[in-house]
C-alpha cells in the first residue's frame, strides 16, 4: 500500500520525467487495499480492492513488475536481483516490503487449518477451508489468536463465513494497546451479544490435532475445541533484504531510517511497515503514507520535507455495529493528567478523556458505544485546541439547553489534518472550493482524495464543504431537482401564498422545463397537504402507485389494501374481504400493519374489486401513498388484564382523523394500552402509550432500514391534548420536511432537536399553534375516499385499462402456484 | 385543428413507415401522460406530451425486468430531453432516442406518431 502511495506521489511531481520508476511486487496482482481486505469476504472481487488498475501504472510511465520477488541487493554495484535471476541497477532504492503476520512458535502451529490474515490469498484459502468444514460439520468453530484491532476484524469475518467465532487473547483485556480495562469489558459484552465468544488471559500452549487442527490447549486441562485458527498476534517487518545487504537494523527487526526515511545507505530508503522510525514500527497506513511522501520529496531534492516527530496512532475499529475508538494517550498514569470517565453499562457506553493537569489540553481518550464525537475530539487533541471550562462537557454534552460544546468545524486551525489516510488538511479542502477547483463535495473528493482511505473523516469533510460553500455565499441547497431551484419547504410556501393549484401553473411560475419523476410527486404532495385534493385530481403528476391508487407489484399487477382502522374488524367484513379475494383469485396476506393485503389484481380489475369493497363499507387504506398508513393498536383495557386505557378506541379515532393525510413520507402510528407496548407504538412516527394519569406521547420513530425509537414529547396528557399536540406536530412536519424524509430524520435535522419541537408544539414558541391546528382541521374535513371518487366518475375510471384501443387484457402476466395460492412468475 | 407530424432520425427509430396504425382518439390519452396501444402482438406506450406540444411512442416493455409497464410511467424532461420513468424502479429513457438515461440498459424502440383529425396514428415499418 505504501509502495503504491509512493508511485502516486511520485507521478504527481513535475520533475518525474527525469526519472525512470520500476516497481517490483512479489504478489501476483498490483497493490491493493489491505485496510478493506475484509470486504473481500462479501464481494469476492479482488480487482475491486486494487488501489489502481494495471493500466494506471502504464498511463503514468511507471514500470510495474508483479509476481517478481527481489532476493538480493548489491549495494556496491547498486543492483537488485530477483528470484528469477534478473538484475536491475538503481540510483535510488526504496524498500516498501511491509510486514508478515507474527506466528508465535507454539507447538502444532504448522497444522492444516491454521491461517494468517494479510493477503487476498490468505482469505481465499480460509474461505475454501471453511466451505469444506461446513460440508463435514454443520456447526464448525474457529478461533482467532489475538484480540487486537485486526483480531476482532478477523473474528467478525469468521462469523460472516458461518463459523462460530472465538477470540483468544493473552492479555486481560481486548485491544490492549488502545483500551483500558473498563472499556474492554464493555466491548466484550457488546461482542458477546453479537455471538463472538471472548477468552481473555489465555496463553496457548499447543495446537491440538493430527494433521488438522482440532483445538487449542491452554494448559491445566483447559482446552478449546476449534476446527480452524487465525493467528493475529502482531506483525514482523519483512526486513530480510536489509539484513542480507548489511543495512542497520533494529534489535527486534525493522530497517532503521532517519527523519528523511533514509537507511544507513544514503541511496536506500525504507517506508511503511518495514521501516523502523524512532525505534518503532507503525502498523497503520497513515504514517506509512506520510513516509512515502517524505521519500518522494527527499529523492527529488526537497530535503526540507521530513517525517513528523509525533506519530498519531489514533484508531477507530471498523466493525459494523461496534463503535470503538481511541486517540492520543488512551490511558495513562494519574501523574500525567486527569481522566474524566463516563460509563453506562446497561447502554454499553464508555467515554474517557484524559486532560492535562491545568485542564487546558486534551491528551487522549477512549470511546466505546458512541463514537460520533471521535473526529472532533481527535482534532482537538491533534491541534491542541483549547478545551471548554468544564472539560467533562466534551463527553457529557453541555448542561441545560441543547447546543454543542464543540462549536463549528470551521474553528479548526487551517493546518488541521482532516483526512489522515491521505493527509489532507482543512486548508486543502477549503481552498479547493475557494479556488474553484471544485464546486461540491464530489469535486472536493476528486481533487483532494480526502475520504478515499478509511472514510472515517467523511462527516467532517461534508461539514467543511457545506460550511465553506455557505461562507462563499454559495447556498448549499437541497433543491428539489433541475426543474425547481427551491427546497420543498420553500416551494410549499410559494405555492401556498400564490394559491397555485396545478402543476403547469407551478412550473411555469416558479420552475423551468417540463418537470420529471422527482418534482411532479413533490408538487402533487404539496397540493394534497394544502388542499387535501385526492390523487385523482391530477393523476399524471402522482407517483405511479398514487396514480393507480394501488401498489404496483413485481409483474405489473396491483395490490388492494382496504383500511381497517386500529386493526379492528367485524367477522362480516372479514367475510367480504374473503369473498372478494376468492372471486378475483387474489393472493391474500395479513400485513405487518394489522390489516389485509390482496395481491395480484390486474389494472382493469381494480375498479370492480374496489366497488365491492366500498359497497360493504370499506375505504381506501392508502397503502400506496406517502400518507397516513395505519395506527396499530393492542387490545388495551377493553380486554387485557393490564390495560390502563382503551387503546383500540383511541387508535381508531386517530386513524380516522388522519386517514388520507398526505405528507412528505409515509406516517404510521401506534397506541398501546400499557408500557408492555404490544402495539410497538415507539417504533412509529407517532406513538401513544397509556400510563397512570393519561397518555404518554412519543414522536419520530420508525422501523424500516434505520430503526429509531420515538422520543417522548409529552407525558400524562388526556385525549384532547394528545390530539392537539399531534395536529401541531404533524402539520409542522408536513410543512417543513424535505421530500421523502420521515419524521425521525426530520427531527435529527431540526435545529434544537426534541427540545425545540417541544417548545413549538407544547409552548407554542413560534405562535403557530392555532394556525397549525386550523390547517389540520381543514384537511380532516376535506377528506374523501379517493377510491369511491374514482369508481363513481366515468372519466376517472378510464385510466384503469390496460389498452386504450382494445378490451383485451395483458396476456404477458404469468402466475405460478404458491402453497395454496399464487404468485408472479419469478424474474 | 392542430396537426402535429414529425419524424425522428435517431438510430432506434424505424424510419421507413409502411403502416400508419390508427390507434385511438386524442381524448383517449391523458394529457401529459401515457396509455398503452395494442398493435398486432405488440404493446406500444403512447404519450401526449402536451407541454412540448408533441406525441411520443415507444415499446411498453421495460428492458430492466422485462415488464409491460412503461405506458404507466411518468413523463418529464432531463436537460430538455423528453423522457419516461418506468413505474417499477424509475429507470428513465429518452422518448426521442430510446436511450436509458440513468443507467446502461439497452435502448428502447421508439416509433413515430402523427395526429390527423383528432386521431392518433403510430408508424410501423411492418
Ligand atoms: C404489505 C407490507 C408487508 C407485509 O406483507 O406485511 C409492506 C409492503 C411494502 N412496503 Fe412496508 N409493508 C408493510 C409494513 C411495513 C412495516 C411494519 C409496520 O408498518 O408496522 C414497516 C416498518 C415500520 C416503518 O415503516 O417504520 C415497513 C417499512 C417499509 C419501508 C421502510 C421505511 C423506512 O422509513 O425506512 C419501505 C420503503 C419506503 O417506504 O420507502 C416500505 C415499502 C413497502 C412497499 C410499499 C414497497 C413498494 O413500494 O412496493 C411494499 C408494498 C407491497 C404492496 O404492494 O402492497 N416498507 N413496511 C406491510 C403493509 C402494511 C400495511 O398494512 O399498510
Ligand atoms: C486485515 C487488515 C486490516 C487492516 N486495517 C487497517 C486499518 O483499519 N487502518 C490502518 O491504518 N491500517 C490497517 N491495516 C494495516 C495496513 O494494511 C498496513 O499498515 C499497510 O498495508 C502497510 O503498507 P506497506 O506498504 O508497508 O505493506 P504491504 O501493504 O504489506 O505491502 C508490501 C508489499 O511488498 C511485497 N514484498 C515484500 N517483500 C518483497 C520482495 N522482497 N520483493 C518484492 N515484493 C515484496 C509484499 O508481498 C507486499 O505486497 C490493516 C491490515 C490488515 C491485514
Ligand atoms: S420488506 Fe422489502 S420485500 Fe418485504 S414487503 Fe417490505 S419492501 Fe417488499
Ligand atoms: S422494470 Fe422498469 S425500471 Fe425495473
Amino acid at each position: 500500500m505504501v509502495g503504491y502511495k509512493f508511485c502516486e506521489k511520485f507521478v504527481a511531481k513535475e520533475v518525474k520525467e527525469k526519472y525512470r520508476l520500476v516497481v517490483f511486487g512479489e504478489e501476483s496482482r498490483p497493490a491493493y487495499d489491505r485496510v478493506h481486505l475484509s470486504e473481500f469476504f462479501e464481494s469476492r472481487n479482488a480487482p475491486a480492492l486494487e488501489l489502481a488498475p494495471v493500466n494506471w501504472y502504464d498511463d503514468h510511465g511507471v514500470e510495474l513488475i508483479v509476481g517478481e520477488r527481489v532476493v538480493d541487493i548489491d549495494r556496491d554495484l547498486k543492483m537488485v536481483t530477483t528470484a528469477r535471476h534478473k538484475s536491475f541497477s538503481y540510483d535510488y532504492l526504496v524498500l516498501a516490503t511491509g510486514s508478515t503476520p507474527f506466528v508465535p512458535p507454539i507447538k502444532g502451529v504448522e497444522k492444516k487449518g491454521v491461517f494468517v490474515y494479510r493477503t487476498i490469498e490468505d482469505l481465499e484459502d480460509m474461505l475454501d477451508y471453511a466451505e469444506e468444514l461446513k460440508k463435514k460439520n454443520p456447526h464448525p468453530k474457529a478461533a482467532v489468536m489475538g484480540g487486537g484491532l485486526l483480531g476482532l476484524e478477523a473474528g467478525k469475518a469468521v462469523m460472516d463465513m458461518g463459523l462460530e467465532p472465538h477470540i483468544v487473547e493473552f492479555a486481560s483485556k481486548l485491544m490492549p494497546r488502545q483500551l483500558d480495562l473498563r472499556s474492554s469489558n464493555i466491548l466484550k459484552l457488546k461482542l458477546e451479544s453479537m455471538g463472538i465468544h471472548i477468552h481473555l488471559s489465555k496463553a496457548t500452549n499447543q495446537v491440538l490435532g493430527d494433521d488438522y487442527i482440532s483445538g487449542l490447549d491452554f494448559g491445566e486441562d483447559d482446552v478449546l475445541e476449534v476446527d480452524m485458527l487465525i493467528v493475529s498476534a502482531g506483525i514482523r517487518p519483512r526486513d530480510e533484504l536489509g539484513k542480507c545487504c548489511g543495512l542497520e537494523m533494529g534489535v527486534r527487526g525493522g530497517i532503521e531510517v532517519d527523519h528523511a526515511m533514509r537507511t544507513s545507505d544514503p541511496s536506500i530508503y525504507a517506508i511503511g511497515e518495514v521501516a523502523l522510525y524512532q525505534k518503532m514500527i507503525y502498523g497503520l497506513v497513515a504514517p506509512g503514507y506520510e513516509m512515502a511522501d517524505v521519500a518522494v520529496n527527499q529523492i527529488m531534492g526537497n530535503s526540507e520535507v521530513v517525517m513528523s516527530e509525533d506519530i498519531d496512532m489514533s484508531t477507530k475499529l471498523k466493525l459494523i455495529g461496534v463503535d470503538v475508538a481511541s486517540f492520543g494517550e488512551p490511558y495513562m498514569p494519574a501523574s500525567k493528567g486527569l481522566s474524566i470517565i463516563f460509563e453506562n453499562k446497561t447502554k454499553g457506553l464508555y467515554k474517557r478523556i484524559n486532560v492535562s493537569h491545568d485542564g487546558k489540553t486534551l491528551l487522549g481518550g477512549i470511546l466505546v458505544g458512541d463514537v460520533v464525537d471521535y473526529n472532533i475530539l481527535h482534532q482537538m487533541y491533534l491541534n491542541g485546541m483549547p478545551l471548554p471550562e468544564n472539560a467533562e462537557e466534551l463527553i457529557l454534552g453541555a448542561r441545560g439547553e441543547g447546543g454543542s460544546v464543540f462549536g463549528s468545524v470551521m474553528d479548526l486551525p487551517d493546518t488541521a489534518q482532516i483526512c489522515s489516510c491521505e493527509s489532507v488538511s482543512k486548508r486543502a479542502i477549503c481552498n479547493s472550493l475557494i479556488e474553484n477547483q471544485a464546486i461540491d463535495l464530489k469535486g472536493v473528493v476528486r481533487c483532494t482524495k480526502a475520504t478515499t482511505g478509511c472514510g472515517g473523516c467523511k462527516p467532517m469533510v461534508v461539514d467543511l464543504v457545506n460550511e465553506t460553500l455557505k461562507k462563499l455565499g454559495k447556498e448549499v441547497k437541497d433543491s428539489i431537482c433541475e426543474h425547481f431551484e427551491f427546497t420543498r419547504q420553500e416551494l410549499y410556501s410559494i405555492l401556498k401564498i400564490r394559491g397555485i393549484q396545478t402543476f403547469d401553473e407551478a412550473i411555469d411560475s416558479c420552475g423551468r422545463g417540463d418537470g420529471c419523476e422527482i418534482c411532479k410527486p413533490v408538487v402533487a404532495s404539496i397540493f394534497a397537504s394544502l388542499y387535501n385534493d385526492t390523487a385523482n385530481k391530477e393523476a399524471v403528476i402522482q407517483d405511479s402507485n398514487d396514480r393507480f391508487l394501488a401498489n404496483i407489484q413485481r409483474n405489473g399487477t396491483y395490490s388492494v389494501v382496504p383500511r381497517i382502522p386500529g386493526g379492528e374488524i367485524t367477522p362480516e367484513r372479514l367475510m367480504v374481504i374473503g369473498a372478494v379475494g376468492k372471486k378475483y383469485n387474489l393472493y391474500t396476506k395479513i400485513t405487518g400493519g394489522q390489516r389485509i393485503d390482496l395481491f395480484g389484481a390486474q389494472l382493469h380489475q381494480l375498479p370492480g374489486i374496489w366497488k365491492e369493497l366500498i359497497d360493504a363499507g370499506f375505504e381506501s387504506g392508502h397503502a400506496y401513498g406517502k400518507s397516513l398508513r395505519t395506527v396499530k393498536s393492542c387490545v388495551g383495557s377493553t380486554w387485557c388484564r393490564y390495560g390502563m386505557d382503551e387503546s383500540v378506541s383511541f387508535a381508531i379515532e386517530l386513524e380516522n382523523r388522519y386517514k388520507g393525510l398526505r405528507s412528505p413520507h409515509k406516517i404510521k402510528g401506534g397506541v398501546s394500552g400499557c408500557i408492555r407496548e404490544c402495539a410497538e407504538a415507539r417504533g412509529k412516527d407517532f406513538g401513544v402509550i397509556a400510563v397512570e394519569g393519561g397518555w404518554n406521547l412519543y414522536v419520530c420513530g420508525n422501523g424500516g432500514a434505520t430503526p429509531k425509537h420515538a422520543v417522548l414529547l409529552a407525558e400524562q396528557i388526556d385525549n384532547a391534548t394528545c390530539l392537539k399536540y399531534l395536529d401541531r406536530f404533524l402539520m409542522y412536519y408536513i410543512r417543513t420536511a424535505a421530500p421523502l424524509m420521515r419524521t425521525a430524520t426530520w427531527l435529527e435535522k431540526l435545529e434544537g432537536g426534541i427540545e425545540q419541537l417541544k417548545r413549538i408544539v407544547i409552548n407554542d414558541s413560534l405562535g403557530l399553534g392555532d394556525e397549525l391546528e386550523r390547517e389540520m382541521q381543514g384537511l380532516v374535513e376535506a377528506y374523501q375516499c379517493e377510491w369511491k371518487q374514482a369508481i363513481e366518475s366515468e372519466e376517472m375510471t378510464k385510466r384503469f385499462k390496460h389498452f386504450v384501443n382494445s378490451e383485451e387484457t395483458d396476456e404477458n402476466i404469468v402466475f405460478v402456484p404458491m402453497r395454496e395460492q399464487k404468485m408472479p412468475q419469478p424474474w | 385543428m392542430k396537426e402535429v407530424f414529425f419524424f425522428k432520425d435517431d438510430t432506434n427509430v424505424s424510419n421507413e413507415v409502411s403502416v400508419w396504425f390508427k390507434a385511438a382518439r386524442v381524448d383517449d390519452f391523458p394529457v401529459n401522460g401515457g396509455a398503452c396501444v395494442k398493435y398486432k402482438d405488440k404493446q406500444v406506450a403512447v404519450f401526449n406530451f402536451q407541454r412540448k406540444g408533441k406525441w411520443y411512442a415507444c415499446q411498453n416493455l421495460c428492458p430492466h425486468k422485462m415488464e409491460m409497464v412503461l405506458s404507466r410511467g411518468m413523463i418529464g424532461d432531463e436537460s430538455g430531453i423528453p423522457k419516461v420513468a418506468c413505474p417499477m424502479h424509475k429507470k428513465t429513457f429518452s422518448l426521442e432516442s430510446g436511450k436509458n438515461l440513468n443507467g446502461d440498459l439497452d435502448a428502447i424502440v421508439t416509433y413515430p406518431v402523427k395526429i390527423e383529425n383528432n386521431i392518433v396514428y403510430i408508424g410501423f415499418s411492418e
